[in-house]
């Protein structure tokens, strides 16, 4: 990813900063210019999600590009946030406690690095949630 | 003074390792470091951790406990002695993913163990005069030991947050003081990859002499003793020097016995004395007057007065305590550690 790319992504990574439409109440991560459904009669505006959601469906990468060779096996995951957009992202956690349906919570992570004398890219990723009842 | 603490957050990794695990790697004995030291076991970051998403974590929980609009925080300064960048600060992306940017300064400290009490402090005086609404303060760390060197049984990661104000405060900062020299007893130069020590040297004229040096200061100052408080929190390199210092000011071992988290956790540098105080507050009561004195090596010591007010009922339970924070650790062998420190060079 170059600097100019990761920076005009950077409030979307960092804050998983998507769209709303008023006129049809979806949401959508990442953000959207035009809602797919109400088309130019749509009205979006920037939605802040919560950083809550489930595990749709999940794959435990065992081969991975050069950049994520170190954290193999890894998760990845589609998860279905509470306010309904589902979204793909690496889940920290070990492969023999992920499952469908576990509650996660966003967190902040890199995401990976340019080269040792680059730019370090942080966003968002997906943790277990410590305590369910009191959602962290 | 008419600051305090409005708010409080902490961020433990969840990958620990055992003393007798890096040990047994280098030959040494382990119960006679872990006799020695009085840690058991130390945190360990993720490879995707670092001091930067440390302090954002930490950061988040004090705003989600507090209830504390991002936008009201017109500073923020974070402690570390392992910033990512040596030119970029950390701040920035702090600042930029709790939502409080643009309207607000940020820059980074650096004062080895006591760099995020420094930061409390300038928070403290930008509050109080008025120049800022609320600022936030953050001690955060991924410290660095040399493989086979001492400081590799303590060097632990970890990071605490304090959001400093005027109004709705859980904890008023009665006062502060602070000691300072210039005592050669730990260091990392420019482009090094772990810090150098001088071994006991850091002991009696660093640790010691700073730490009663600025608590005994700021007792004689406000014209306070020991026994005023309910709770003292040293700062904590390892499980001796805390318990020690507090004995030779006077403080008992049930003072000090809530903030202790060291022995399980190990030395988070910047977030080291922080996190005693957060665990402190986990646990105090209204009313409760604690006494804090952090020490960084180079070599100054920050002392701070608190008294606990009737809000800190309201805002405990809405993040992770630091006891939730240490419970279910991940253990891992030091193979895996020396991964996840980068350690291993490919």
């Amino acid at each position: 990813m170059s600097v100019p790319r990761f920076w005009r992504r950077l409030k979307n990574l960092y804050n998983l900063i998507g769209t709303r439409c008023e006129k049809c109440n979806e949401y959508y991560y990442p953000p959207r210019n035009m809602c797919p459904k109400c088309r130019r009669s749509g009205l979006m505006v920037p939605f802040k999600f919560k950083g809550f959601g489930e595990v749709l469906t999940y794959t435990v990468m065992h081969s991975s590009t050069k950049d994520y060779a170190k954290q193999t096996p890894y998760i990845l995951a589609i998860i279905k946030l509470d306010e309904g957009p589902n979204l793909t992202s690496q889940v920290i956690c070990s492969h023999k406690d992920i499952h469908i349906g576990m509650r996660v919570k966003s967190t902040f992570r890199r995401l990976g690095e340019e080269s040792e004398r680059g730019m370090i890219y942080y966003g968002t990723k997906f943790v277990p949630l410590i305590n369910p009842s009191k959602e962290f | 003074m008419n600051v305090g603490i409005v708010s409080y957050g902490a961020y433990i990794p969840c990958y620990r390792i055992k003393i007798e695990e890096i040990a047994k790697v280098w030959g040494d004995n382990a119960s006679s470091i872990i006799d020695g030291l009085m840690i058991y076991e130390k945190s360990v970051p993720d490879m995707d951790e670092d001091t930067i998403t440390i302090a954002v974590e930490a950061a988040r929980n004090a705003i989600n406990r507090g209830g504390v609009n991002p936008e009201r925080i017109e500073a923020v300064f974070t402690g570390s002695e392992s910033h990512p960048y040596a030119v970029k600060p950390t701040s920035t992306v702090v600042a930029e993913a709790i939502g409080a940017t643009p309207n607000l300064t940020a820059a980074d400290f650096e004062f080895a163990c006591k760099a995020g009490t420094a930061a409390v402090q300038a928070c403290i005086g930008l509050a109080e005069s008025g120049m800022i609404d609320l600022g936030l303060a953050i001690g955060s760390d991924v410290s660095q030991g040399a493989p086979g060197d001492a400081l590799e049984y303590t060097a632990a990661a970890g990071g605490v947050a304090f959001i400093i104000g005027k109004e709705k405060t859980v904890a008023k900062i009665e006062s502060t003081y602070s000691f300072t020299t210039d005592t050669p007893d730990f260091w990392r130069r420019e482009g090094m990859p772990y810090p150098e020590h001088g071994g006991r040297f850091t002991g009696e004229p660093g640790y010691f002499k700073h730490v009663t040096s600025a608590a005994s200061g700021l007792m004689d100052r406000m014209g306070t003793k020991p026994s005023d408080y309910k709770y003292a929190i040293f700062h904590q390199p390892n499980g001796k020097f805390p318990v020690r210092a507090a004995k030779m000011l006077g403080f008992s071992t049930e003072q000090i016995k809530p903030g202790l988290v060291v022995s399980r956790l190990g030395n988070t540098y910047s977030g080291s004395c922080m996190m005693g105080l957060a665990a402190t507050l986990d646990i105090a009561r209204p009313g409760d007057r604690i006494f804090v004195t952090a020490f960084g090596s180079g070599a100054g010591s920050d002392a701070f007065s608190i008294r606990v007010t009737d809000r800190i009922d309201e805002i405990r339970n809405g993040a992770p305590s630091v006891e939730e924070l240490l419970a279910n650790p991940i253990y891992i062998n030091y193979a895996t550690y020396a991964k996840h420190k980068g350690k291993i060079k490919l």
